[in-house]
């Protein structure tokens, strides 16, 4: 915060040079007025899209969670009546929401441990391996961070086919284990687990690039001198590396948590668009109430609840992103 | 080989041995999705596949266009990608500019406001948007869907593009205004040369979300308007999922978007983790 504003009067300058007309004004300039006008009508046309697209929605997402709205409402047949925090009673009321939060956390958590923990490991192997493979390994993951969702999920629904997929078929290679026509999808742990896999797959990609990036930013004299110290590669990693990294790690697994409670496609299109009751995740289920059950009303206190949730590892990556936004 | 390796060699030889396993366990789907394109779609059903290429075919690419229309969507997805990033890029580097390069009361809040609309999760703003279209008449309209796209596209494009200006020394444009420019002419001459990279880089990337996004494009237009991503979501026939073929329209898909992604990466990288160690 400090940063930002002492840097302030130092950006004053340029307009002083620059519009010749209100060279009038100059007297009075210890104010930044001179272009006060000129960033607002710059913003302008972007705040008032983001204002109808962005605002008006979100601000409806809350009133409707306040109101009884059904297809009736939709069609206009009924006007929308508010029942109070009536919504929220009966989401907030249902074992069947906290059964679907628990599982949705659980998801979450362990799409984002093994996201950060793999990713930092291939990120660390990508610093030893020779420059070839490195190459090949760099473009294989940048081919697959580049993939669509919707196309990384068909693909992965055919490696997981009960019948023909690959995976059954090697793992029935191995001595003593039958696996064709095994069903990953018959049972909800297991389906998820797989839709973790998928999920691990197209999140590593990134964390891997970033976290190489900003390896490289580690000083090889700090390294030096922990090893000179008696620091062994667990120690150098430990004391140097990590403390170095800690920025990029916070951006990366907030915005991992982020992306991870907010799976949808994955689980959408691996159970055909009908996910079954033990497939379904917070955004999943919310969807599901407002455009199968066509309770929209129950369907948006639901989202609301998925956003709260989420705020707490919001604001700790917008932290995060305006520190890095005042260093510059 | 090995027994030519040296004591300190040896251990860079167990890391390529980790690397190759990383390589092929990160690659396998990629590689399976084009193995099953082209193997004749008979070979696919096997139940057990082999693992390499049983011989090449295009069959399953005529059978994928033939499934559904293929070229429809397709042109549909382009059109809504265009037009969401020629606006993006337009409305987006006007604001990019007005917070990286001006000092004015509020633009700290504008900041904050443009990161925070980033977090608000697209599943979350469809029950409503869904109702805001409905009311507009907007619904199963292509240019309804261009407007609610720019909700992810507008905030990812101003913070990109931000990220991509405050890299340039402000210095220069303060030169050029020593001598003799506008501020305008300042921007155009010095800093748009320089930013046209990141420009490009940033309507890339752009694109590539427009075109990738699912869940808008299902529930906001109708079957019979469906883009490419929803096209191949609901790939499945009368006689089930006929997987050869879909692999097929998955590669078609993927292809040109991986080609896309792999120009721009590394351009994205630098940009999203400049000065990210600094803090």
């Amino acid at each position: 915060m400090s940063a930002a504003d002492t840097t302030t009067p130092v950006k004053v300058p340029p307009p002083r040079q620059a519009p010749p007309p209100p060279a009038a004004e100059r007297p009075r300039a210890n104010r930044p007025s001179g272009g006060t006008a000129v960033p607002w009508l710059l913003l302008a046309p972007c705040l008032l899209i983001l204002a109808l697209v962005m605002g008006y929605p979100l601000a409806r997402l809350v009133t409707l969670s306040f109101q009884k709205f059904g297809q009736s409402q939709l069609w206009g047949f009924q006007p929308a009546e508010s029942v109070g925090f009536g919504n929220f009673a009966k989401v907030l009321g249902d074992g069947e929401f906290w059964t679907v939060v628990v599982r949705t956390i659980v998801f979450a958590a362990g799409a984002v441990v093994f996201t950060m923990v793999i990713g930092m490991a291939i990120a660390l192997l990508l610093q030893r391996v020779s420059g070839w493979l490195k190459v090949l390994i760099t473009i294989v993951l940048v081919a697959s961070w580049g993939m669509p969702v919707i196309v990384a999920t068909t693909v992965f629904k055919w490696l997981f086919d009960s019948d023909y997929g690959v995976f059954n078929a090697l793992l029935s290679k191995l001595p003593g284990v039958e696996m064709i026509g095994h069903n990953w999808f018959a049972s909800g742990p297991e389906g998820l687990a797989v839709i973790m896999l998928l999920v691990v797959w197209g999140a590593v990609p990134f964390v891997v690039i970033t976290l190489s990036a900003g390896l490289t930013q580690v000083p090889k004299e700090l390294e030096e001198a922990a090893r000179l110290d008696g620091a062994g590669a667990w120690g150098v990693f430990r004391y140097v590396t990590l403390p170095v990294l800690k920025p990029i790690i916070v951006m990366l697994t907030t915005l991992s948590v982020i992306w991870d409670m907010g799976v949808f496609p994955q689980v959408f299109v691996m159970r055909n668009g009908h996910p079954e009751p033990e497939f379904q995740v917070l955004n999943t289920y919310s969807y599901d109430r407002a455009f199968v059950v066509n309770d929209y009303a129950q369907g948006s206190a639901i989202a609301l609840v998925t956003v709260l949730l989420l705020l707490g590892v919001v604001a700790v990556y917008m932290r995060q992103m305006l520190k890095i936004g005042e260093v510059e | 080989m090995s027994s030519t390796l040296t004591g300190r060699r040896a251990p860079k030889l167990w890391w390529n041995v980790l690397g190759l396993l990383v390589f092929v366990t990160a690659g396998f789907p990629l590689y399976w999705m084009l193995n099953t394109a082209f193997k004749p779609a008979r070979d696919a059903i096997d139940p057990d596949p082999s693992l390499l290429p049983t011989g090449i075919t295009f069959a399953n690419f005529g059978r994928a266009l033939d499934i559904a229309d293929f070229w429809r969507p397709v042109g549909r997805s382009m059109v809504v990608s265009l037009a969401v990033v020629v606006i993006g890029m337009a409305v987006g580097l006007l604001a990019a500019l007005a917070i990286s390069r001006f000092a004015f009361r509020g633009r700290k809040i504008v900041i904050v406001g443009i990161l925070a609309v980033q977090m608000v999760p697209l599943v979350a703003m469809i029950i409503p948007v869904f109702l805001l279209l409905n009311d507009l008449g907007q619904y199963d309209r292509l240019t309804g869907l261009i407007i609610t796209y720019l909700t992810f596209i507008l905030p990812f494009t101003v913070w990109t593009l931000r990220g991509f200006i405050v890299n340039i020394p402000k210095e220069l444009e303060e030169a050029a205004m020593v001598d003799g420019c506008s501020r305008t002419g300042a921007f155009l001459r010095v800093v748009f040369p320089l930013l046209a990279p990141g420009m490009v880089a940033t309507s890339v990337y752009g694109f590539i979300q427009a075109w990738n996004e699912y869940l808008y494009a299902l529930m906001l237009l109708s079957q019979k308007n469906q883009t490419a991503t929803v096209w191949l979501g609901n790939f499945t026939t009368k006689h089930g999922t006929e997987y050869a073929p879909m692999m097929a329209g998955a590669t078609m898909m993927a292809v040109p978007i991986v080609a896309l992604f792999l120009l721009v990466q590394r351009k994205m990288a630098a940009g999203l983790t400049a000065g990210a160690v600094k803090g």
